[in-house]
């Protein structure tokens, strides 16, 4: 059973289990594999939290044609817009849970501790924030999309262009999270914190929609959405990390 | 290399030492200054003759854009040596920075939106500059708000700094985004390389608006930094005889 | 005089601008000022009540 000792490499007595001796330290890849089936599997335990940022996606785009127009005509106009926003915010609505738990019962500290690399294990936690939420917006999008009036032939690209952006928002939010852990209630202030730096990610995506919805050629700021997303990569999890151990203090 | 004058800056009562003794020269200077950019700016350059006068408001707006910029630089490159060095006084710096350059930043966008209103014909437009100017105003916002969320001091310096430092970016994003994209707003005319672009009469009160807020960025951040300091150095043997003046 | 109040027309959008950035500078000043003397009256408050701590 994935444990956080198999991470941390200490003596498995603490873990309950007798007679074994320590296990031999884990690799990184080891230890990031680990902490990912881990989150999910916790996460698939409460599958109820797991759908609420996905019903909030769907709930919002709805929110559109009934508070805009319900022709298709104009809806196709906002659409992209409004998938990336509702996008943005499930994503934030998700956010807070990367953390909050694994701070509580102190995995976190054990993961400070454990002689891993922080910023390899953060980045671990993103990819499954991200496997939770922004994949499975990504596969949601297209059908946002559709009711919104686009045309089928755009759902591939609106597929790669969502999931893409919600890679970048995904680590750009893991930075908030991890500044904000411990202030209570800091839904809002976690908002505040990682919107100005999404907005960048907000404005390609919504453009990038546009083009595939349209039918054009998107591949221009789809690769600006990508070089975010591979900036994110290298450089959130260590702000990340960095957060954490502060709040950890 | 001698490195005293480093332990110096990092000693909390020799800088507020310094900074009472430093900010008249600062709080003073910067006052004439911006008398003589206000008299220049709105007396002696002339017109424009595509804006008229109407360009004048550029003695007000450009300060205040050069603010924002030059003020969060600080306050990132202040987290920064204090997230590293771990010296209070750097996040004291930083600390002092945010508010200052929150407000200009709110006056560099008032003041450009009142400037594109005759201008442009807008009063906002979701261009890359003017967008990236916002996004550094709730930059600001957001670094005071995780402050003020965080009661420890020590820890409430440290995780600002963390994002003071990721935020940097947005710093050249708003300088190069008139160069990189074609933006409503127009293109740097004195900060660049080469001949700036602009009649000398009209240059000069421009030059000694910019000299003048950077002078009074330095005195408002001396003041504050005295607060801060004092805050940070909760019993410390030297604040009853600092207090007594 | 009038032509300088009335900056060619643009009077309206010229001198709301320098009322902004003005009283942002003035702002700044009373906001430094009052904030260092806040700071000041704790730093005497902690002195006077606990004497040194640690």
């Amino acid at each position: 059973m994935t444990n956080v000792t198999a991470v941390t490499g200490e003596p498995a007595a603490l873990a309950g289990e007798e007679g074994r001796g320590p296990p031999a330290p884990a690799s990184m890849l080891d230890a990031a594999r680990l902490v990912l089936l881990r989150d999910l599997k916790l996460a698939f335990r409460r599958r109820g939290q797991l759908v609420q940022p996905l019903a909030f996606f769907a709930m919002v785009t709805t929110l559109f044609p009934l508070a805009v127009s319900p022709e298709l005509s104009r809806l196709r106009e906002v659409a992209p817009g409004v998938l990336w926003v509702a996008a943005l915010l499930a994503s934030l609505l998700a956010l807070e849970f990367l953390f909050r738990d694994d701070a509580h019962d102190g995995t976190l500290e054990q993961y400070s501790l454990s002689g891993q690399p922080l910023t390899w294990l953060m980045l671990a936690k993103t990819v499954t924030h991200w496997l939770l939420t922004g994949a499975p917006l990504a596969l949601m999008a297209p059908l946002a999309a559709l009711s919104l009036g686009a045309p089928g032939a755009s759902v591939p690209g609106i597929v790669i262009c969502v999931a893409v952006g919600t890679v970048a928002l995904s680590l750009i939010g893991s930075i908030g999270a991890a500044l904000t852990l411990g202030i209570r209630r800091s839904g809002v202030l976690l908002a505040l914190l990682t919107l100005p730096l999404s907005l960048p990610v907000l404005i390609f995506g919504a453009r990038a929609t546009e083009l595939a919805i349209r039918g054009s050629a998107y591949g221009a700021p789809l690769e600006l959405l990508a070089a975010m997303a591979i900036l994110g990569i290298t450089l959130a999890p260590l702000a990340a990390a960095a957060g954490v151990r502060i709040s950890l203090e | 290399m001698n490195w005293t004058w480093f332990h110096r800056l990092a000693s909390p009562p020799y800088i507020f030492a310094l900074a009472r003794r430093l900010t008249p020269w600062f709080g003073w200077t910067s006052g004439l200054l911006i008398a003589a950019g206000l008299y220049g700016g709105l007396v002696l350059a002339p017109p424009d003759y595509q804006q008229g006068d109407g360009f004048r408001i550029i003695y007000v707006h450009a300060p205040s854009a050069w603010m924002s910029l030059m003020v969060y630089t600080t306050m990132a490159v202040a987290a920064a040596i204090g997230l590293i060095w771990r010296i209070k006084v750097a996040h004291a710096v930083a600390a002092s920075c945010a508010p200052i350059g929150a407000s200009f930043t709110f006056a560099a966008l008032a003041t450009g939106s009142l400037w594109g209103a005759p201008m442009w014909g807008t009063w906002w437009e979701w261009d890359p500059r003017l967008t990236s100017e916002l996004i550094l105003l709730f930059l600001y916002l957001g670094y005071m708000g995780l402050r003020g969320s965080i009661e420890d001091t020590q820890r409430a310096d440290r995780a600002s700094a963390v994002l003071a430092v990721v935020g940097i970016v947005n710093v050249p994003i708003i300088h190069y985004s008139v160069t990189w994209w074609n933006s409503l707003h127009q293109a740097p005319s004195v900060m660049r390389l080469g001949k700036p672009a602009m009649p000398v009469a009209m240059l000069v009160p421009l030059l000694i608006m910019l000299l003048a807020f950077t002078l009074f960025f330095v005195a408002v951040l001396l003041v504050r930094l005295r607060g801060e300091i004092l805050s940070r150095e909760r019993a410390a043997s030297w604040i009853g005889e600092a207090l007594g003046s | 005089m009038t032509r300088f109040f009335d900056m060619g027309g643009y009077a309206l959008y010229v001198w709301p601008s320098y009322a902004i950035t003005l009283g942002a500078v003035v702002l700044n000043v009373i906001w430094a000022r009052r904030s260092l003397s806040r700071a000041r009256a704790a730093a005497r408050r902690r002195l006077a009540g606990g004497g040194s701590g640690t």
